[in-house]
């Protein structure tokens, strides 16, 4: 069986959940492996995630070098070329990170590339029958992954749900020695934080979040009346954000606010991965779209087969007569 | 600055509910309402923008068939200078690494500063345009949110990354970037534009063309396959309110009131 790998990313010594995830894939991908953890970056920081990752790995390899202070996938791309042998296989969270590393790295290693995997069915012979979402979730499919040269698997967050840490006792190898030279023709420069505007709907207990199914620009009043109504705070998905119709600051999702209220009135919104991704807390989910196939139904508490043009005008004036 | 924009045909998932054939070997495609792939969109109108402020050409290029083709002419009508339709049967079938291979020779027979792709597509892997700058040797940014040329050499880009915060970096080009979308507003291309553009002619280039030789790409040379879909089981999902609008929005108050969700 190939050597497993899996690159832990961490921000200033702090892992998140994708740290364990990527453990209890790999277990799935062989029960047992010996799992060898890839820590970069510098300082105290480096240290503080090692010892985090040697909790659930039994090795760790620690890198250190000024070109890891950031984690620029361009120059860490250059460092597991460099030192993950052929035939591996190495698992990444498929976040913003991963998805800018394990595309080209799979090149690079001459290695499948198996991306935004969100379950591993079996595993023999070297080939893999892994799950993937086709579609916007819309679609399931399963996908035969050749090992035998090696992969590069993107892992989905939440998808690979940890139990307790194990207290692996692992122990960490600096490996910095073998890092190099690791410049890049990409350089990083700062990180901009995201506006805050008016609104925090990280704070509402109750949120009114309109999707595509608003359809236009126009329609928008109609969740503020409704939200006006229910004495709740508008917000929504990323493609009305696109549109410009609402503020970023009102973006639910992996790329907008994570929030947590008490009830989630899902409006229009199909309900991708990376919607529901910023969704915490269990809220009561009420959805309302026209289409009975929205992957929102199968989160959602309560649903309803709906126009939102029609079902949400209706709604605010009935709340109104009280 | 020369610059490519790599699209694809791909079902309009806003314009259609995605059904699985019963034996699981694909969706079902009649009657599918086919459109440039959204990401895609956004790619084309921020080189559009690039080359109005600073020169150039604006390139679109596809790996497909002949329906691939309206897609080019879509784009050519939003303004981009030039269509390239790669089209040969020897394609079919191919992985995101056979279709990087494709581009990666169309674009050695030309002369570009910059290409660029949208950050997924239907498929949701988001991952040509990684393969492709890694079979280059060109530097890649990924879900790129900013665009700002600094000189004739180098891009200030700014990527999207969790929580909505932007990471700058610098990048040297001849580059790769895949675009996410909101990065800007793509113009609306109307019926006369499309006919502006409909006798226009689209080269189209083969594998031999391009000088692929045909174990790097296809079906045969794919690492990655799609078995098949299916349909997962489920979780109980949502407790469907039945009934007609008024017994429906009823029994929706009566819950909300339960859980606060009214004050």
């Amino acid at each position: 069986m190939a050597q497993l790998f899996a690159y832990i990313a961490h921000k200033n010594g702090v892992l998140d959940d994708s740290a364990a995830e990527l453990a209890v894939a790999a277990a799935k991908i062989e029960a047992g492996a010996q799992v060898t953890a890839i820590v970069t970056g510098t300082g105290a920081d480096l240290d503080t995630a090692c010892q985090a990752v040697a909790g659930i790995y039994p090795v760790v390899w620690k890198f250190e070098h000024a070109d890891l202070v950031y984690p620029n996938a361009e120059a860490i791309r250059k460092l597991l070329v460099k030192v993950v042998p052929a035939g591996s296989i190495l698992l990444l969270a498929h976040d913003t990170f991963g998805m800018d590393l394990g595309p080209g790295l799979s090149v690079k290693l001459n290695a499948a590339y198996a991306p935004d995997v969100i379950g591993i069915e079996a595993v023999a012979d070297n080939k893999a029958s892994l799950v993937r979402q086709e579609y916007a979730g819309m679609a399931h499919a399963h996908v035969g992954c050749d090992l035998s040269g090696g992969a590069v698997l993107t892992l989905r967050p939440g998808s690979f749900q940890a139990g307790e840490d194990g207290g692996a006792g692992g122990q960490v190898q600096d490996k910095s020695g073998e890092a190099g030279d690791l410049s890049a023709k990409r350089r990083f420069v700062e990180v901009v934080q995201a506006e805050t505007g008016d609104v925090d709907i990280t704070k509402a207990d109750v949120l009114v979040s309109v999707g595509r199914g608003i359809e236009d620009q126009e329609n928008i009043e109609l969740a503020h009346d409704l939200a006006e109504a229910m004495g709740a705070v508008v917000s929504c998905s990323r493609p009305i954000v696109d549109a410009k119709w609402l503020e970023k600051a009102r973006q639910v999702g992996t790329s907008g606010k994570t929030v947590k209220p008490k009830v989630y009135m899902a409006l229009g919104i199909s309900g991708s991965f990376q919607h529901l991704g910023g969704l915490k807390g269990s809220p009561f989910i009420v959805a309302v779209n026209k289409n009975p196939k929205a992957p929102i139904f199968q989160v959602a508490d309560v649903g309803i087969v709906e126009d939102i043009l029609e079902f949400m005008p209706a709604l605010s004036e009935k709340i109104q007569e009280g | 600055m020369d610059i490519l924009v790599c699209v694809k045909r791909v079902p309009d998932t806003a314009e259609n509910e995605i059904q699985i054939k019963s034996d699981g070997s694909d969706i079902e495609r009649d009657d599918l309402v086919y459109s440039v792939n959204e990401w895609d969109n956004y790619a084309v109108e921020e080189a559009i923008q690039i080359r109005d402020k600073v020169g150039g050409t604006v390139t679109v290029v596809t790996v497909g068939d002949e329906e691939a083709e309206e897609v080019l002419r879509r784009e050519m009508a939003m303004g981009a200078d030039k269509g390239i339709l790669d089209a040969d049967e020897i394609f079919q079938g191919s992985d995101g690494r056979g279709i990087a291979a494709v581009l990666k020779a169309e674009i050695e027979k030309g002369k570009y500063d910059l290409v660029m792709t949208g950050a997924l597509a239907d498929d949701g892997a988001g991952q040509v345009g990684g393969m492709l700058a890694a079979m280059l040797d060109w530097p890649y940014a990924s879900v790129v949110n900013r665009i700002e040329v600094q000189g004739d050499s180098q891009l200030k880009v700014g990527r999207e990354i969790e929580g909505g915060n932007q990471e700058v970096s610098e990048i040297q080009m001849p580059c790769v970037l895949s675009i996410q979308t909101g990065i800007n507003e793509p113009r609306y291309v109307g019926i006369r534009g499309i006919r502006k553009v409909a006798s226009v002619e689209i080269p189209v280039h083969s594998g031999a063309d391009l000088g692929i030789a045909a174990d790097l790409v296809g079906a045969a040379s794919a690492k990655v396959k799609r078995v098949d879909y299916f349909t997962p089981e489920m979780g109980a999902g949502a407790e469907i309110l039945e009934g007609s609008m008024e017994e429906k929005i009823d029994k929706l108050i009566e819950m909300l009131k339960a859980k606060g969700g009214l004050k």
